[in-house]
């Protein structure tokens, strides 16, 4: 059990009798759930180190409950965490011990599939791949594809602005959804975004997008679809050497190139897939490029000429392009299957997300395989190398007597060297409770406040998600008499402890 | 290139303003003075805060203060045969950085590659605190915090004054070419949605009321398979038609004083039956039309089709502007607002009639 709410967090005062007699008159049947072992299964998310159980479960089937659930708990100040699939690799879905675990898992109807217009109005418990295999036998898919698309839902996938492999040319989910049905935590329904480009007033779409769940609970999705490409080619090049490979991504990135996907692996990361998956990965190598370029069948046949033969000029050793489909798919299956494939030479790993400037890559790697000796803790690499996001994987064995506190502690620092950097603590898996501490290390005081006050805009009373994304003054505080931040500690105006 | 760091004094007057009760009137390069509710306060211009703090074309990303002006910004992306991919209006010319992502608008290539919003990265703030803050950052991906930078985009400077921006860019083409085709409106919205669904690199989709203008811009191997498919006519002077567009510099956008409204439909979305002209960009979903018709009627007809409207240039600059939105989300947004500027010093009624 590893609770991570500190004191200020969970200071609520719940009558948790009146609660349930109320929320119970809203949701009849097995619509909330109140003991122990029926709230077992929500206790974690993806990251399931990180364990808390809810005071309740509620599962409700309709939008009028939703909004009577937010009511009542807003008027009995109770929190309240919105989970999704339970995918977040953050702890963003972790439950508060005082509050209600709101379940939008019943929410898992495509309503509307326009294919002529190109546009899906879904619930928010949709699973990421159903909204494409929905949209598959009119030509067209949903862009954005994190690793967890088989399980993770649509309404997650906002809440996190999820990326995946086909972002650099397709964007995130922020340039993917065009509106969303929003109940904010008074209970009111609120229609934000629209299907037209762009809707009157601010962008409300971006404050949610990407927000946590700390700004409301989504109850429909709206969202973009595209034309399945007419051409897609898959290359896979070897290095002997990291640092090269890292130079080609810029070299394909410096001419103008833009594949629809460009991931990088290092060596443990590759043996790892190949064992696991037998993708055709060449063992030996320092570490692997996989390219995807997709788009009309001529510009990727010329494309596919120029990156190969830039990828001969930044020094590949070997250069392979798959020959059919079946081919494609094994290239990709080595990389999408790299978490599971390295849970399976650890008994335990922990993934983190940080993003780089391109440029900064090989210096990062370097410093990170300091940081693993350092540690005495194995780190495999995988990498949407396009983008500059960085998924460090390290190795470590839960049942050893702290092993992963020092996990964490060595998480941290890479999160930091990439904020060092130039870069940012989290790409596309969120701050969730994982990261919050590190948020003090990237952000000024004045702009935590400034996220608050945007928080307070939306849920006055602080009752979304507490205790997750923005950490609050004392624990920046704290955090930041351990740490140094740009030469100054944090706050200095604060008598430290 | 001129460059100035100006943030010092940008924050005093912010701070000076704060302790006077003076409300300010954020200005760049005065292109869009015509845009949105009409400007009121003590003049406070970012111009002088000007030019590239850092660009790395492997990076795709150029960082500049709010006031460099764009064709500046422009020529300074095109050496590294570069680009802004929203293709920001510059109007007469004279538009910053700062002001075009502050007014959120884009040219003929949004529905393909983005809109200011999607493009923007991170930027540096001064808050209704004088505080000056720094958000997202010049990396891809990031989502560490809000999402502020893109809630400053399109605010119309109601939010604080933007003093720096990072932004995605792209290469140029390789190659890029125009076609024009005799097609109905109709018929050329559902045309270029199938050209695009085989594969043909659209960049630009803009019906000037009897013909269609296509633009294909990728590898010349698309391109020319692209021209081959389409048909019709090469485009004279292309690149000048575009950029008339993106600018407005048109004859279909100079003549007369009669109210120009923007349109902003969703995909598809028939032609309506308005008084007036009409030219369409962005395939259908943005549509021009000059008329002296009253609001209710348009917004009625845009609102019935799921769109908005908005009073774009001339007609009554002290109403609604941008299309009414409903009491809840009024409400919202003043506490947004309130919590970026609580005093409300900056560009008041700017965006919307209530703050």
């Amino acid at each position: 059990m590893h609770s991570v709410y500190r004191a200020e967090d969970v200071n609520f005062q719940v009558d948790a009798e009146a609660l349930v007699q109320r929320l119970s008159a809203i949701l009849p049947g097995e619509g909330l759930l109140v003991d122990d072992e029926a709230k077992r299964p929500y206790e974690c998310d993806g990251l399931s180190a990180y364990r808390e159980l809810p005071l309740l479960v509620a599962l409700p089937e309709t939008v009028e409950q939703v909004q009577a659930i937010l009511k009542t708990c807003s008027e009995m100040h109770v929190p309240v965490v919105a989970r999704g699939a339970g995918t977040s690799l953050s702890a963003g879905a972790l439950p508060h011990p005082q509050g209600v675990l709101l379940s939008m898992a019943r929410f898992n109807r495509i309503i509307d599939m326009d294919a002529r217009r190109r546009v899906a109005r879904v619930q928010p418990g949709v699973r990421n791949l159903a909204i494409s295999e929905a949209a598959a036998p009119h030509g067209l898919y949903y862009a954005p594809d994190p690793s967890s698309q088989i399980t993770c839902s649509i309404g997650g996938n906002v809440a996190e602005n999820a990326g995946g492999v086909h972002c650099l040319k397709y964007g995130l989910t922020v340039h993917n959804v065009l509106a969303v049905t929003m109940v904010s935590m008074d209970g009111e329904l609120l229609e934000l975004g629209s299907e037209a480009l762009d809707a009157p007033g601010y962008d409300l779409m971006a404050a949610v997008t990407g927000s946590e769940g700390m700004l409301g609970v989504l109850v429909e999705i709206t969202v973009k679809l595209l034309p399945q490409p007419p051409c897609k080619e898959v290359l896979l090049a070897a290095f002997d050497d990291v640092q090269a490979a890292g130079n080609a991504v810029a070299g394909i990135i410096g001419a103008g190139i833009i594949p629809g996907g460009l991931e990088m692996m290092d060596n443990p990361a590759i043996r790892a897939a190949e064992d696991f998956v037998h993708a055709g990965y060449p063992v030996e190598a320092a570490a692997i490029l996989i390219c995807e370029l997709d788009g009309h069948e001529r510009e990727v046949l010329e494309q596919m000429d120029q990156v190969r033969t830039l990828l001969e000029g930044f020094g590949a050793s070997r250069i392979q392009i798959a020959g059919d489909d079946a081919e494609k798919i094994r290239f990709w299956a080595g990389r999408k299957a790299a978490f599971p494939a390295v849970g399976r030479i650890s008994p335990d790993y922990y993934c983190i997300d940080g993003t780089i400037p391109r440029k900064r890559l090989a210096d990062v790697l370097t410093r990170m395989e300091e940081l693993s000796k350092e540690y005495g803790l194995r780190i495999a690499n995988v990498f949407h190398a396009g983008d500059g996001n960085l998924h460090p994987l390290i190795l470590y064995d839960g049942n050893v007597d702290g092993e992963f506190q020092r996990t964490e502690e060595l998480g941290g620092r890479i999160l930091e060297l990439c904020v060092e950097v130039g870069g940012t603590v989290t790409g596309e898996h969120g701050v969730g409770m994982e990261k919050i501490n590190q948020m003090c290390v990237q952000f000024e005081t004045p702009e935590l406040d400034q996220f608050r006050a945007l928080k307070a805009a939306f849920d006055p009373a602080g009752l979304l998600n507490p205790g997750k994304a923005i950490p609050t003054l004392n624990r920046c505080a704290e955090f930041g008499a351990m740490h140094v931040h740009k030469g100054q500690l944090p706050h200095p105006d604060i008598p430290r402890f | 290139m001129t460059t100035h760091d100006h943030s010092e004094q940008l924050i005093h007057r912010v701070r000076e303003a704060l302790a006077s009760g003076t409300v300010l009137d954020i200005r760049g390069g005065d292109s869009k003075r015509f845009y949105g509710r009409t400007p009121v306060g003590e003049s406070l211009s970012v111009a002088e805060h000007r030019g590239i703090v850092a660009y790395e074309p492997t990076e795709l990303v150029v960082t500049a203060r709010a006031g460099t002006p764009l064709a500046e910004l422009e020529a300074a992306l095109a050496e590294q045969n570069q680009m802004l991919p929203f293709e920001p209006p510059d109007f007469d010319g004279a538009a910053t950085l700062g002001g075009a992502v502050s007014s959120g608008l884009s040219g003929p290539r949004r529905p393909w590659v983005g809109a200011a919003r999607d493009l923007v990265l991170g930027l540096r703030l001064i808050n209704g605190k004088a505080e000056h803050m720094r958000f997202g950052g010049q990396v891809m991906k990031n989502v560490a915090g809000y999402d502020v930078s893109r809630v400053v985009t399109g605010a119309m400077g109601t939010l604080g004054v933007v003093t720096e921006l990072s932004v995605k860019v792209l290469p140029r083409p390789q190659a890029s070419e125009t076609r024009v085709l005799e097609l109905d409106a109709q018929q050329a919205m559902e045309q270029v949605e199938t050209w695009f669904r085989h594969g043909l690199p659209v960049t630009g989709a803009a019906h000037d009321g009897q013909r269609l203008h296509l633009r294909l811009e990728g590898a010349s191997s698309a391109v020319n398979a692209g021209v081959e498919a389409a048909g019709g006519e090469p485009e004279e002077e292309a690149g000048a038609w575009w950029s008339g567009l993106r600018h407005q510099r048109l004859p279909w956008f100079q003549a007369g004083d009669t109210p120009l409204w923007r349109l902003s439909l969703p995909p598809l979305a028939p032609v309506l039956d308005l008084p007036g002209d009409t030219f369409t960009d962005w395939n259908g979903q943005l549509r021009w039309l000059r008329t002296d018709a009253d609001a209710e009627t348009i917004r009625r007809a845009c609102e019935q089709l799921g769109g908005h409207a908005t009073l774009f240039r001339g007609g009554d600059r002290e109403g609604d502007v941008f299309h009414p939105q409903s009491p809840a989300l009024v409400t919202l947004q003043r506490r947004l607002k309130n919590a970026f500027d609580p005093e409300g010093i900056f560009n008041p009624g700017r965006l919307l009639r209530e703050f």
